[in-house]
């Protein structure tokens, strides 16, 4: 659960847990998180939290409400923010994902009322009410199997359609490149191409010949649509190349492309719809 | 033309890089133009059974039930409301099936699954959802989203609680408000729209749309439009590339061709003769 450290000038006064839906801070005593401080409103903030996420808003306060140092009306809470009320400085943390597993959280999960077991579920349209009730679908401890009902055995559970093994995205080694990131990228987080280094092609025959293209998108194409295109992806990697239409495969350093995703290396050569080009990273 | 040759189609399903199985399903008929994916919750493995009951006894029901050349008889407007009430009840028939088992068997119990179906035929596509799992439509150089999802977070946007932009930030992302086979009842969310040629229909689940941005997924559509296989294996290993932190179902489907029914006698004719 989300939680607040209230300090003035480096002090650590008290922590708060965020565990109501609506949480008052100002400096009369009805207060959830009373200051009783001249500069802080009567009323000054509220932070209303529904489930993992947490909202600040000011309610018209005489001194506004900063966070991260910016004035803000309305402001939706990330971890280790700091909200300053005058001197006051209320830290954010909110640790929830951390506290289940990253893959336990993600769990895909209903939100409903369990009052309403009857019919039609229709989803609690106004945003902010109490009764709004987490269900994780968690099996409950078997009830007592009805007593010899001919159905408590065998769910019909129909075997799931098998899933197609991924196409193997380490098939292709990692090109042999100095000061690269190393290929495993990090199991979470989003592992933008970014980290990858920058390369080009450039075209060594035909009409373009000598011109360059840089390939800054995750995904290029290159080729005379209608005829043969391939496609250049740029992945946490490295450069990859793969055929995407035309009867007759893209040709990587005098081979045929084939169907699968083939790894580019440092001055690999492609030839496709009759051009040829090279592949290199940039120095 | 049949149906099947004028929908270019490709579907992918992968159990990503942190979770051990796939808990996505997916099932397709592409000569009636039906395609269904199905995101299960709830249990140890109970979410696969209640996902692989979803696109299973859907799509075995409306094959059943909907048969295109009986509709091809019928008035667009009747096909329309036709495929509409036949989804109706579909769902709802794997609604009760979900749910008594869920009722009957400790080990499924709380099971549920999302849903995402297109029904094609005539130039239209039926979609009806339940939950999180989307339809992107791509249009020229223009994606849209399709369905609206049955979310907390989707209820939070629309009340301005908060903007797309903080939406990203969002740690209550995987709640959804309405799942197949929670309740004895579901009310499924069924519209019917005009396709057009050229027309791309993406239909996946979170674990596509929460790890790759909608300009990405846009951009993949827009430049492997020619080649639906390789745009599905694309977007799948944008997923895994991004982290992977959930099973990624992508099913895409090409309009490659107008798929009317012929009108008037002398189009019958050579419909009958082809």
């Amino acid at each position: 659960m989300a939680k607040l450290i209230l300090s003035v000038d480096g002090q650590v006064l008290k922590e708060y847990t965020l565990s109501k839906e609506r949480t008052l801070i100002g400096r009369k005593p009805h207060n959830d998180i009373q200051i009783d401080n001249l500069a802080v409103s009567g009323e000054h903030a509220a932070i209303i939290t529904i489930l993992n996420d947490s909202f600040i808003e000011d309610l018209g306060s005489t001194n506004g409400t900063m966070v991260n140092g910016k004035p803000i009306k309305k402001h939706f809470l990330q971890n280790n923010d700091v909200v300053e009320i005058g001197k006051h400085k209320l830290k954010y943390f909110n640790d929830a994902p951390a506290a289940a597993t990253a893959a336990d959280f993600e769990k895909t999960m209903i939100i409903r009322n369990p009052a309403k077991a009857g019919p039609t579920p229709a989803p609690d349209k106004a945003m902010g009410d109490t009764h709004t009730n987490l269900k994780p679908l968690e099996p409950q401890p078997a009830k007592a199997p009805a007593s010899g009902g001919p159905t408590t055995t065998t769910p019909p559970a129909p075997a799931p359609a098998k899933p197609e093994p991924p196409p193997a995205p380490a098939a292709a080694p990692a090109p042999p490149r100095p000061a690269a990131p190393p290929p495993a990228a990090a199991s979470h987080g989003a592992a933008p191409a970014g980290g990858v280094r920058e390369a080009m092609i450039q075209v060594l025959s035909g009409a373009a010949a000598g011109k360059t293209l840089d390939l800054t998108k995750n995904l290029t194409t290159v080729g005379k649509p209608g005829v043969q295109v391939a496609v250049i992806t740029k992945r946490p990697n490295g450069y990859f190349i793969t055929h995407v239409e035309g009867a007759t495969y893209p040709t990587l350093n005098g081979t045929s492309l084939g169907a699968q995703a083939q790894a580019l290396n440092d001055h690999d050569l492609i030839e496709i719809a009759g051009v040829k080009m090279e592949f290199f990273y940039k120095p | 033309m049949s149906l099947a040759q004028a929908l270019q189609a490709a579907s992918l399903t992968d159990p990503g890089r942190v979770r051990d199985h796939n808990e996505d399903c997916i099932e397709s008929r592409p000569e009636i133009g039906l395609f269904v994916l199905a995101d299960g919750m709830g249990g140890y493995n109970a979410g696969e059974v209640a996902s692989g009951m979803a696109t299973s006894l859907i799509t075995d029901g409306l094959q059943e039930a909907w048969d295109p050349r009986a509709v091809e008889r019928m008035s667009r407007d009747e096909a329309k409301a036709l495929a509409e009430r036949l989804i109706r009840e579909q769902i709802a028939r794997a609604n009760t099936a979900i749910f008594t088992t869920s009722q009957n068997n400790p080990e499924c119990a709380g099971m549920g699954t999302t849903l995402v179906m297109s029904l094609f035929h005539d130039n239209f596509v039926a979609v009806a959802h339940i939950g999180d799992s989307r339809l992107y439509r791509l249009r020229g150089e223009t994606m849209e989203q399709v369905t609206r999802d049955h979310s907390l977070l989707q209820e939070q946007l629309d009340s301005g609680l908060i903007t797309p932009e903080e939406a990203k930030l969002s740690q209550n992302k995987n709640l959804v408000t309405r799942a197949l086979g929670i309740d004895p009842t579901v009310e499924a969310e069924i519209h019917v729209h005009e396709a057009q040629p050229d027309d791309l229909y993406l239909l996946c689940s979170d674990g596509l749309s929460d790890m790759v941005e909608d300009e990405e997924i846009r951009l993949t559509l827009i430049t492997l439009k020619s080649n639906p296989a390789l745009t599905v294996q694309q977007l799948v290993q944008s997923a895994n590339d991004n982290g992977g932190r959930d099973n990624i179902s992508a099913m895409l489907v090409r309009v490659a061709e107008p798929y009317g029914v012929p009108r008037g006698w002398m189009a019958r004719l050579k419909a009958f003769f082809r």
